[in-house]
């Protein structure tokens, strides 16, 4: 009786291991391979007899100091922080209040309200950019990080909006109302308590609109032309490829420095954006 | 919410006492201005405060979850209101010293609410609404999450407390032995109306309907179905005729017994009455030191004083005055 | 209403002034809070929305000043190219091929993680970067493994004795390669997100169901899809429906990976959009292109408030 009890068990063990190792190859493998491919030298990538997997030829940091002192990247990294750090800005400003409304003040109304403002962020930059570039050249934005300033907001406050809703409703009404009877406005509450123990939710939003910024294409690819304005998630599939030349290595690198690390910080807040994400799905 | 006129004497313990739901917190609320009533009027010190914010209505509430501002430290939680109603810095300190040392908190002060125990943040609570000298206190459960030792101590500590800095305080409570422990009134709220307010001993001896009637006492008052009243009775003067000190003025009650509840210091008895009011199930309550034998199944003879008995008209439930059975 | 007569003392001077009157009501303080994000959203979204409208049934070019109404031109001489009608199919092929993939995958996926293991916060997180990584960046790293003539896939079959040396196929030029590339990259991309979203549906369902469906006698294959599924259908939807807008209206990959290429064998709505507004400086046409996408979004969000409007019932 126990060994095919055992059997099975190992079998299951077998498949689940099988199942995780196979969707976590499939998932990590682009980005192991724009790490190998770093290193690389180029006579190594360009020989077809090469096994691929493994140094053929010593290592190399040759594509990084290209990558680094002979393109823009370092500035397009620059650029991507500016707008970010001012997006991220400009959807606290907007959002915090909003939510804070959405969540206390509104009622009903708010919560129509709410679901509108939520089913604009599915509302896709597909869909406007090509007015909204038409728009951004009447404003003299052309060609200006200032132009994505003003637009990225438009995928930015919607859902951290939505995120922030959820977070100031968890937030028990009894510190509020403490706060109004000694001593503050509604919305010295708001300022005082509400937004002090909020603190993670709101990193949660700028972790997430950060991110958002840094995907970002289809409104830097319309709206900017001139290479150093780029973002970085522009500038390396745009720029780094001239005509049919591929710097693979240095192309590899620049997509694996801007894509691991913020990666990792999006990776403990997941659960919240996942909250945000499935409504009232679950309960 | 419900036409509800009521207004409390100075340095006052009102209680507000009713089943969940009765509308008692919803009227705190509102005279705390966290809520708009739809029409009326609340007045504190003698001023229509409708209008004004919670802020500015010179009041003080400590919340069922005593709602301690978990970024701050005690100190800064005691401090809050001060700072918020612009007191000078330099008195701060020393009003935080003083609220503190009421209640035992010193030691207390610079750690965050999320380290204390359960007493020790109802203190705190306390000690928050008492730092700015509020003209009326309003206190909502704030007893109902300790465990029910703490519950005993906290009360006496609470009573003690507003005798010493004599307050108007509001308390709200669904918990009767709180309501009769603590308040110099009780106010008895059922279905967003004021059913009855008087002392304890008024609302427990003598009920101004059969809601309060039921509501209070555990077991609560019989209650028993006359052709043309109500007659109630607490289990505790429904005794056998032998345990009565007298046998003038007594009212007898056939009583068969039909389930014995041994309490330790009572016995509860539960049965049917016999004779006049055939069927009618109620309850009586034996001190230990009526050692008087009852067994399931048999009938005795149980008696009420006369005095002791109260009626309620059919219809309305309302009190009525005594009359011979 | 209340009286209170205790106190004596006269209550402090309320130090409510007029600004304070408008800090305390909700009535007035929600609109004035909500107010600047609602506007921006207007101005930023709601007024491109109703443009695009409007320049779809114009002539507008990139560089004309003015605009003349055209009716419905564009959408006729759009619709009747064959380059928007192989847009339209693939747009469709793409979309539900992709989302039926990664749901399958994401149930499959979720069921896995749901058991814990030593290390499943570093699966997760890799399984998570398709998902966080900027997509453009993420896309030129498939770019590199499908490349025509240094593909690692290509190597690893011939080293494996599947292929030969002088017949490596062209992952990104020949269409239905092409195609199938697309997929597997958007796939990759998707993945992550609705894998998370149904784990968190799995992880919602209380285990004293699991335990009454154990106790009640039901095996592996009973329990997955007569209790667990059932329970995170909801939730499987909410990622399908996202997954959908994502796949719907991506261009990155396309634009990144074939450029619609070859022949226009994996052309969409969104990157013709792309190509014929901005690159070809047509925007009344580009316009029009997009607008198509619009009733999909429309059907998408119907869905989605229903959904919204049940769980506030329950």
């Amino acid at each position: 009786m126990a060994v095919p009890g055992a059997l099975k068990r190992l079998a299951a063990g077998g498949t689940h291991f099988g199942i995780v190792a196979a969707f976590t190859i499939f998932s990590a493998f682009p980005f192991y391979w724009m790490l190998i491919t770093t290193f690389k030298r180029t006579s190594d990538l360009m020989n077809r007899t090469h096994n691929p997997f493994i140094y053929n030829e010593p290592p190399t940091l040759e594509h990084l100091r290209v990558l680094f002192a002979e393109t823009l990247y370092a500035r397009w990294l620059g650029n991507t922080l500016l707008v970010g750090l001012i997006v991220v800005a400009v959807t606290l400003v907007l959002a915090l209040p909003a939510g804070y409304a959405l969540a206390r003040l509104t009622g009903r109304w708010g919560e129509q309200l709410g679901i509108g403002i939520f089913l604009t962020y599915l509302i896709p930059p597909t869909l406007l950019f090509i007015p909204m570039s038409r728009v951004i050249g009447d404003l003299g934005l052309q060609d200006s990080l200032w132009s994505l300033v003003v637009v990225y907001p438009s995928f930015t406050v919607p859902f951290c909006t939505w995120l922030l809703m959820g977070f100031f409703k968890a937030i028990p009404r009894d510190l509020e109302e403490a706060a109004m009877i000694d001593g503050h406005s509604r919305f010295g509450a708001f300022v005082k308590v509400v937004i002090p123990i909020s603190v993670s939710g709101i990193l949660t939003v700028v972790i997430f609109s950060f991110t958002l910024v840094m995907q970002e294409f289809v409104y830097a690819l319309t709206f900017i032309s001139t290479a150093s304005q780029f973002t970085v998630s522009v500038g390396v599939p745009t720029f780094l490829v001239h005509g049919d030349v591929y710097f693979w290595g240095s192309l590899m690198a620049g997509c694996f420095i801007a894509s691991v690390p913020i990666a990792i910080l999006y990776n403990f807040f997941v659960d919240r954006f996942i909250a945000g994400f499935t409504v009232g799905a679950i309960k | 919410m419900d036409s509800v006129d009521l207004s409390t004497k100075e340095g006052e313990f009102l209680v507000l006492l009713g089943p969940s739901g009765c509308g008692k917190t919803t009227l705190l609320r509102m005279i705390a201005g966290l809520e708009r009533p739809t029409a009326g009027e609340i007045l504190i010190g003698g001023r229509v405060v409708n209008e004004l914010a919670p802020r500015a209505r010179k009041i003080a509430m400590v919340f069922q979850s005593y709602a301690l501002y978990p970024h701050m430290s005690v100190y800064k939680n005691i401090a809050f209101p001060l700072k918020a109603q612009g007191v000078p810095k330099a008195t701060i300190p020393q009003k935080v010293e003083w609220a503190a040392s009421l209640f035992g908190i010193e030691k207390l002060l610079q750690r965050k609410p999320r380290q204390l125990s359960g007493g020790e943040r109802q203190r705190v609570a306390l000690a928050r609404a008492v730092v700015r000298e509020p003209s009326v206190f309003l206190l909502d459960e704030p007893l109902s999450n300790l465990d029910a030792k703490l519950r005993a101590t906290a009360r006496d500590e609470l009573q003690q407390f507003q005798r010493r800095i004599g307050i108007t305080t509001l308390y709200v409570t669904h918990d009767q032995i709180e309501a009769m422990g603590l308040g110099d009134r009780i106010a008895v709220m059922q279905g967003g109306k004021v059913r009855q307010i008087g002392t304890p001993s008024e609302v427990y001896d003598e009920p101004a309907d059969t809601f309060v009637a039921g509501f209070l006492g555990s077991p609560p008052m019989n209650v028993v179905e006359a052709p043309d009243a109500l007659i109630g009775f607490r289990p505790e003067h429904f005794l056998p005729r032998e345990a009565h000190e007298s046998p003038a003025g007594l009212t007898a009650l056939p009583f068969r017994i039909t389930r014995v509840e041994y309490l330790g210091a009572d016995r509860l008895i539960y049965g049917v009455l016999e004779g006049k009011f055939q069927g009618a199930k109620v309850i009586a309550r034996l001190p230990s030191t009526v050692m008087a034998p009852v067994e399931v199944g048999r009938r005795y003879e149980f008696a009420v004083k006369e005095k002791d008995l109260k009626f309620f008209a059919t219809a309305t439930g309302l009190r009525t005055p005594p009359r011979p059975l | 209403m209340a009286t209170l007569e205790g106190d004596a003392r006269a209550a402090a001077g309320a130090r409510a002034g007029r600004l304070g009157f408008l800090l305390d009501r909700p009535e007035w303080l929600g609109p004035l809070m909500i107010g600047p994000a609602v506007l921006y959203i207007v101005l930023v979204v709601g007024l491109p929305f109703f443009l695009a409208l409007y320049y779809s049934v114009s002539d507008i070019t990139m560089g004309s000043r003015t605009l003349g109404f055209v009716g419905l031109k564009n959408f006729v001489s759009v619709v009747s190219t064959t380059k928007f009608q192989t847009s339209l199919k693939n747009t469709f092929v793409f979309a539900v091929v992709s989302q039926v993939l990664v749901m399958v995958f994401a149930n499959v996926l979720a069921l896995a993680l749901l058991k814990d293991f030593r290390g499943k916060w570093l699966i997760r997180l890799l399984i998570l970067l398709p998902w966080v990584a900027p997509i453009s960046l993420g896309t030129i790293g498939w770019l590199w493994i499908l490349d025509s003539i240094y593909s690692v896939i290509n190597w690893t079959l011939q080293a494996l004795g599947l292929i030969s040396p002088d017949n490596w196929p062209m992952w990104l030029g020949i269409p239905h390669l092409a195609m199938g590339s697309v997929i597997t990259v958007h796939v990759w991309r998707l993945l992550p997100l609705a894998t998370v979203i149904i784990l968190a549906g799995l992880t919602s369902i209380p285990q004293d169901i699991h335990d009454a469906a154990a106790v009640d006698g039901a095996g592996f294959w009973r329990h997955l899809f007569q209790v667990t599924l059932p329970l995170v259908r909801p939730i499987m939807l909410v990622a399908a429906l996202f997954g959908l807008v994502f796949a719907f209206t991506d261009m990155i990959i396309i634009f990144v990976l074939t450029r619609g290429g070859p022949y226009d064998t994996t052309q969409v709505l969104a990157s013709l959009a792309f190509f014929t507004g901005i690159q070809g400086g047509d925007l009344a046409e580009g316009a029009a292109v997009a607008l198509f996408l619009f009733p999909l979004l429309l059907a998408v969000a119907v869905v989605f408030l229903r959904i919204a409007r049940r769980t506030e019932v329950t």
